[in-house]
């Protein structure tokens, strides 16, 4: 595959959860756009970093003005990466129930790792699990 | 006070909601949609509510959780929740959380209407 445009890359520290979606948001709308990336795919990343960068500030920093959030993205022809890292003590995955479980339905939260793991095509929480990675490939 | 993200129209115990904004993300913003929706949807007993999601272009899960606060409270009052209009993409989004199977979502506004019993 040949490259349309230079591979994106970026690296931030977030400091505040609103200020720090309006950087990325754009950002990574501008590469996605760059890269050819249709509009399922960019809805699906929105989606996917909007839940991650929420979750690291009001779940892993417990919304601690001294804590900070790092991220970072990595966008080309074929795929988008993005790493979300929180200051928290990290948690596990497994131990989320399912909100699309009969009994889980009607609680009002818990929806934000599942669609997640639902837009993205690749999830890894890395241990403590204040990492996380996630990519979107484009279909072959 | 931060101007309203959402427009109502009521004739009677019928509520119309239209979101205003096309993203429904921040999460102060949510959560003063979810108080302005709770204060017309208290207003009235047995609401017939139909929120029109024409202009969404996004929303996130703080949004989902919301507006099942808000059927909460709707069927509380005895009352009943239409959704209407939803992109498809959003609709996907209802589909992998199954949160289809909780709201009765309708195509267009009049189908919404015309669900009532």
């Amino acid at each position: 595959m040949t490259n349309s445009a230079k591979a994106f890359r970026c690296e931030h520290t977030l400091r505040d959860l609103r200020a720090g979606l309006e950087l990325v948001h754009p950002e990574a709308e501008a590469a996605l756009a760059a890269h050819g990336f249709d509009e399922g795919a960019k809805f699906a990343i929105r989606l996917a970093i909007e839940e991650a960068v929420v979750n690291a500030f009001r779940h892993g920093n417990r919304n601690d003005p001294s804590k900070l959030v790092h991220y970072s993205a990595y966008i080309d022809d074929g795929r988008a990466s993005f790493e979300v890292q929180d200051e928290g003590p990290g948690f596990d995955p497994m131990t989320i129930p399912d909100p699309t479980e009969d009994e889980n339905l009607e609680i009002p939260s818990g929806r934000g790792v599942m669609l997640i793991k639902a837009y993205m095509t690749e999830v890894e929480y890395v241990p403590p699990g204040n990492l996380l990675r996630m990519t979107f490939r484009k279909p072959a | 006070m931060a101007g309203s993200h959402i427009s109502v129209r009521k004739t009677d115990n019928m509520i119309r909601i239209d979101f205003i904004d096309r993203n429904i993300l921040d999460e102060q913003n949510i959560h003063q949609i979810g108080e302005e929706i709770l204060k017309v949807v208290e207003s009235e007993f047995r609401p017939k509510v139909v929120i029109v999601f024409k202009n969404v272009e996004h929303m996130s899960s703080a949004a989902f959780g919301t507006l099942m606060k808000v059927n909460e409270r709707v069927k509380a009052r005895d009352g009943q929740l239409r959704l209407c209009q939803i992109t498809p993409r959003i609709h996907e989004a209802f589909v992998m959380t199954r949160l289809n199977r909780i709201f009765s979502i309708s195509d267009t506004y009049e189908t919404a209407m015309a669900s009532f019993t």
